[in-house]
């Protein structure tokens, strides 16, 4: 049996138990998903932008999936911990897929930001829902229609027209369950014309000797003026898996940051889509992955100039130590009649150890004459000559070495549009190049963070 | 302090030095001179434990201890210092962690705390004072961009920094204007001590004038054939090496 075949026969199974826990709008979506599947199968190893990742391996485990809503306990107290200091944030948790509404640190009612569980949008803003759940989604990609197939419920996240949200919107997805099980994550940003707004989602697996999958489909519509930042940061566990794809629409004069984190993970592939329908818009599309041990970590990225005049930069670096597998396959296309587009891509790399493998695949696409596009690629080791000039004034190996390779993913951290986030992000690739990242076996960052209060 | 006796390396499988002896006590400076391709520089790589040279034969005692059985890191921690021909450029490594790393480990080499930020800054403006190194210089990246002058005078800071016993400063003069030259020199000299010694690595005779040697060597073809007091350096300066040459034909 293939492995979409064992969730497309739970989906038969339990329908209406499905339907019944979730909002209409994303029932809506079911039909065409299972329509989809049909014949599907997920990509395996070798095949066209996947030739270093097996979709059918990452979903082949029997993972349980959470049909019938059983809370879990979360220690949230303990990832409460993990939030990045000096950064005010709304906070909302998903314990596993499910939303926590008591955990929430909430907006102030009377603002006119809307972030809800899809459940709870169904009563208070269904119009939202249904009008944008599922227009970005490419139900052609079994992994998403999967997702659509069996989530149910999600994060709907709403500015309305010329407001700003203040505080930074943050969402922590924590695994705790006690059996192997997959996740199946949902979040909806809509920043409408001149709206503003910052997300920042948190993946933490607290039980590090249970597999788990993270099946995730994010979808960001930008509309006119808009601006998205969308920090996504994964700290998870060896036996963590994730599959992730993030969606965005762009409209005129949007300016949209994505930031995809790996800083600790099993298996991980990330899809980024984005399209960019307006002219002048903006789109900063940012990676940093450290990889050590048997980590594998695979960025496939997709930006559309479908518009003249639009600027795009896109900025992959990894890290790759020990055994660890980094994967990276860009592409860009500018579409005919899209004058003055500018467009660069960079992914630069470092094996940092001899067994440690990269496989990076740049790709253009322009059928305008009149752009301005670049990309390059590059694979190579640390500096020898730094490494010793470094050694000859007293640091050891170990600590030159750390310090290259903090200095190497600098300018990727640099790129980060909130202060306190990338005063974070420094202080968590220093623990995480000098291995005190992952002590905890319970919640290596939860055990960070208690060291960081004793340092202050 | 420092005694080298009958150095062999070689680099790739070809023999650079072919048997170095040298004794340095401390308080004494020494200068090493010779023509292009003679080893001076492979000799200053030896003795910091360049990996990319190999020891084929021979001792270095350096303060009672086998030198040649440390790690770089841990000849640097005992006080040797090599001023760089060529400074290397770390690109987003900023000269503050560089040498807070570099002092911090030092002092845990000796079980001693790290030093405090605030020490350590002022430890930084004090050093940099006696190279006339731009505050500007030391919140950059480690030699990123700077001038060959900013980066000679940067590995005299460093050298400040770390008070080493033994410093070597290998061609130290190369690339430097005049003024330049005055202020490494100066610099050089201020942190001169009865305690202290150095090597300096030269071509030429005009670092001399401002960098006194107690004695002059002449490395050539991978040993030292010639040693006398610092008028051999004018002598040098005069005749050329080719009277060296010829007395060793042999060679």
């Amino acid at each position: 049996m293939s492995a979409l075949q064992q969730y497309i026969d739970l989906y038969n199974e339990h329908r209406a138990d499905l339907n019944g826990h979730a909002p209409d709008a994303l029932n809506a979506l079911r039909p065409e998903a299972f329509a989809a599947l049909q014949g599907a199968v997920l990509p395996k190893r070798g095949t066209e932008d996947y030739e270093a990742t097996d979709l059918e391996a990452i979903f082949a485990p029997d993972y349980g999936v959470n049909i019938n809503r059983v809370a879990f306990s979360a220690d949230q107290a303990g990832t409460f911990r993990c939030d990045v200091p000096n950064l005010s944030t709304c906070l909302y948790f998903f314990n596993n897929d499910i939303f926590m509404p008591g955990r929430t640190a909430r907006m102030n009612p009377n603002n006119p930001v809307v972030v809800e569980s899809f459940v709870e949008a169904q009563q208070r803003h269904p119009q939202l829902l249904k009008q944008y759940l599922g227009t970005l989604a490419d139900l052609s990609k079994p992994e998403v229609a999967l997702n659509t197939l069996l989530a149910q419920d999600g994060l709907l996240i709403y500015i309305p027209k010329g407001v700003t949200a203040e505080k930074t919107i943050q969402v922590v997805n924590i695994f705790n369950a006690s059996q192997p099980l997959m996740a199946m994550r949902r979040v909806l940003i809509v920043a409408d014309e001149d709206a503003h707004v910052r997300v920042l989602a948190c993946d933490h697996t607290q039980i590090s000797d249970v597999q788990y999958l993270n099946s995730q489909v994010v979808e960001i519509i930008a509309k006119r003026g808009a601006t998205v930042d969308y920090y996504d940061l994964e700290e998870s566990t060896a036996h963590t898996s994730r599959v992730s794809s993030i969606f965005v629409d762009q409209a005129e004069g949007s300016n949209v940051l994505v930031d995809g984190i790996t800083l600790l993970n099993g298996r991980t592939r990330n899809d980024y889509y984005v399209q960019v329908n307006g002219e002048h818009a903006e789109t900063h599309l940012l990676g940093m992955t450290i990889a050590s041990g048997t980590q594998h970590v695979d960025n496939h990225t997709f930006l559309s100039h479908n518009a003249p005049r639009c600027k795009s930069n896109e900025m992959f670096k990894y890290v790759i130590n020990d055994e660890a597998v980094g994967a990276f396959a860009g592409k860009i296309l500018v579409k005919p009649d899209c004058p003055r587009v500018e467009a660069y891509q960079g992914n630069r790399n470092i094996c940092a150890s001899s067994t440690a493998k990269m496989y990076t695949k740049p790709q253009l696409e322009i059928y305008t004459d009149d752009v301005k596009c670049s990309h390059g690629a590059a694979v190579g080791q640390l500096d020898e000559e730094a490494l010793f000039y470094m050694r000859t004034r007293g640091i050891s190996e170990a600590e030159a070495r750390h310090l290259l390779m903090q200095a190497f993913v600098s300018d990727v951290i640099d790129g980060v549009r909130l202060e306190a986030l990338k005063d974070r992000l420094y202080h968590l690739t220093e623990k995480r190049f000098s291995g005190t990242l992952s002590l905890c076996n319970v919640c290596g960052s939860a055990a960070d963070c208690s060291k960081l209060d004793i340092i202050k | 302090m420092l005694e080298i006796k009958d150095l062999r390396a070689s680099v790739e499988g070809k023999e650079i030095l072919k048997g170095i002896n040298l004794t340095v006590n401390a308080g004494e400076v020494h200068a090493i001179m010779g023509p292009n391709g003679s080893g001076k520089s492979t000799l200053s790589a030896v003795l910091t434990g360049n990996p990319a040279f190999t020891v084929t034969g021979g001792s270095v005692v350096f303060n009672g201890k086998d030198l040649l059985a440390l790690s770089p890191e841990d000849r640097a921690h005992e006080g040797l210092f090599l001023s760089f021909q060529y400074p290397v450029e770390i690109p987003g490594v900023s000269m503050v962690n560089f040498m807070r790393a570099a002092i911090n480990e030092k002092r845990k080499y000796f079980g001693e705390e790290p030093l405090s930020a605030a020490d350590f800054l002022k430890l930084m403006r004090e050093k940099r004072s006696i190279v006339q190194l731009d505050n500007k210089l030391a919140s950059r990246a480690v030699n990123e961009g700077f001038s060959g002058g900013e980066k000679k005078r940067n590995e005299i800071f460093q050298m400040a920094m770390l008070e080493p016993k033994l410093s070597i400063l290998d061609e130290t003069d190369s690339g430097l204007d005049i003024d330049a030259l005055r202020i490494v020199a100066h610099g050089v000299n201020t942190l001169k001590t009865a305690n202290n010694a150095s090597i300096v690595i030269t071509h030429y005779q005009r670092l001399l004038d401002y960098i006194k040697p107690d004695f002059v060597h002449v490395l050539y073809k991978g040993r030292i054939v010639m040693s006398a007091g610092p008028e051999l350096a004018l002598e040098l300066e005069e005749k050329g090496y080719d009277w060296i040459k010829e007395m060793h034909p042999e060679l």
